[in-house]
């Protein structure tokens, strides 16, 4: 999940004793999930990057204080689960404080980081302050391609971190976000985890929000890369049994049905933005008519509860056809209500990743267009558009 | 008998990275872990809150089990869980 921004279930291991948190299909309406996006600002600039376009115009992030205190409201409401995210969290000089906060007040707290920022010694203070779980992401097993994606030199630095993170007792997981660019390269990224000794792997593949949207054609995977790809994870999958387990997740652009996106609309994720805006999930805040709700205005239980927003598509009744007379409408909710806005236009309809929705074709399409784009001579390529301030200034002037 | 995963002498321990609450919201045993979380029922919920408290062997937590339940005999259903709790990732040896 939060993990990467992939918005199915949060669940790694699946338990059959009791029920795991958020099984598709459950109706719990209990907060169980705090997504603190702590800041927009971040060293690195991953075309890939699932934050808003518009994040440079996105001013007063909220203090210690006041996300100690959303932290409480949460806690008290259920909250389990906290993941620390951004933007780069790293970038809070109040990391520290806020890891400890959470922690005495029970939560899990999930530190979500790209480790720029960070060196031994913070880990160990992070490790000091109860911090339960690191996540480093990489964005490819070799230097060049990484430290290209990631539009920085950091390469070096993320392994000597991801070092540290085992060397302070964490296990090392590690997020790469796959797309057209990486995903060749799968046998290299798992070799390279299992040269650093990671514990966890996550090979995720990119959700088009935000920046990954914007560069869509650029990043589109081809099928065949895909087929290759899964072999490949499979294969490592048996050989590192009982060493190191290895997530792979299908994008959902080539499958038939939709992901259960975040479970189901307000049912167990929060995600509370910089500024202290709330959303039912962290790609929201473009959908109309939100009337996005925020922290320093109103109570968290408040705005779960009560908003607009996080009413909007609970249940059932906000569906159109062909979700609305669906057998299956319960497994998936009818997918990802902010897929369905991209690429349809009313965010009501069927996510059309669903090869049921009549506006499926807008994704053959969109397969159809990376395709071309890949095709292209190098140099009549679109440019990867990269994710920092001047570039969002730029575009959502526009 | 198939494998067990553990046995009488062995000192079972929560995986690393996994922790053991009580939920007050929840009213429930958890086990909370990277980015999830199990709700347990009751008889799991005491086997990882004594596993999670005590570092001792399989036999001494059916004995103690034992008491706090009243004499039943627990053992089959301690082992079958701690087979599956091992399966699932959440313990070690
Ligand atoms: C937005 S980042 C913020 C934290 C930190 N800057 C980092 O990159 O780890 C949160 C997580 O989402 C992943 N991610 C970013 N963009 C994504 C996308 N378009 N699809 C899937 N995962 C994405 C990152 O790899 C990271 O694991
Ligand atoms: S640009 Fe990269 S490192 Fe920064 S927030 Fe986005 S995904 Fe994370
Ligand atoms: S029609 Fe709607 S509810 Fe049915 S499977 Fe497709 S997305 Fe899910």
């Amino acid at each position: 999940m939060t993990g990467s921004e992939n918005n199915n279930t949060p669940d790694r291991a699946q338990g059959s004793i009791g029920s795991s948190i958020g099984k598709v299909g459950d109706q719990i309406r209990q907060p169980l999930w705090l997504l603190a996006e702590l800041t927009y600002s971040c060293p690195l600039q991953c075309p890939y990057c699932s934050n808003p376009m518009d994040f440079a115009n996105v001013k007063n992030e909220l203090s210690t204080e006041e996300w100690i205190d959303v932290f409480k409201q949460a806690r008290a409401m259920g909250a389990t689960q906290l993941g620390l995210s951004g933007g780069e969290p790293l970038t809070r000089p109040d990391l520290v404080e806020l890891i400890k906060a959470a922690r005495d007040l029970g939560f899990y707290t999930n530190l979500i980081t790209s480790g720029v920022g960070m060196d031994a010694a913070k880990v160990a203070e992070f490790k000091e302050a109860g911090l339960d779980h690191i996540q480093v992401s990489f964005q490819a097993s070799s230097e060049d391609l990484n430290n290209l994606i990631a539009g920085t030199d950091a390469f070096k630095h993320k392994i000597e971190m991801a070092k540290a993170v085992k060397a302070n007792d964490y296990p090392m997981v590690l997020c790469f976000v796959t797309h057209r660019q990486n995903i060749d390269q799968v046998d290299e990224i798992l070799d390279l985890c299992i040269e650093l000794e990671a514990d966890y792997v996550e090979l995720a593949t990119t959700q088009y929000y935000g920046w990954a949207m914007h560069n869509r054609d650029q990043l589109m995977p081809m099928k065949e890369q895909l087929v290759k790809a899964e072999a490949t994870a499979h294969r490592y999958q048996e050989e590192q049994k009982g060493k190191m387990k290895i997530y792979y997740v299908v994008p959902d652009y080539y499958e038939e049905r939709p992901k259960a996106c975040m479970n189901g609309w307000g049912n167990i994720f929060l995600t509370i933005t910089p500024d202290g805006t709330a959303l039912p999930c962290h790609a929201a805040r473009q959908l109309p008519g939100m009337t996005l709700p925020n922290v320093k205005d109103m109570s968290v239980d408040e705005i779960w509860n009560g908003s607009d927003d996080f009413n909007k598509f609970r249940g059932f009744d906000w569906m159109t056809e062909p979700c609305r007379s669906c057998d299956e409408k319960e497994k998936d909710f009818g997918g990802c209500r902010c897929q369905a806005f991209m690429l349809t236009g009313d965010a009501a309809n069927a996510d059309p990743v669903c090869s049921k929705s009549p506006h499926h074709h807008l994704i053959e399409e969109a397969i159809e267009a990376g395709i071309a784009e890949a095709a292209k001579p190098v140099i009549d390529q679109k440019p990867l558009v990269f994710r920092n301030p001047k570039n969002s200034k730029q575009i959502s002037a526009k | 008998m198939s494998e067990r995963a553990f046995n009488d002498d062995t000192v079972p321990r929560l995986a690393q990275g996994y922790r053991f609450q009580w939920e007050p919201a929840q009213n429930c045993n958890v086990l909370l872990y990277p980015e999830g979380m199990v709700k347990l029922n009751g008889g799991a919920g005491e086997i990882l809150k004594l596993i999670s408290e005590k570092q001792q062997t399989v036999a001494e937590h059916i004995a103690e089990l034992k008491v706090a339940f009243d004499g039943a005999d627990l053992r089959d259903d301690v082992y079958r869980f701690l087979d599956e709790a091992y399966n699932n990732d959440w313990l070690r040896k």
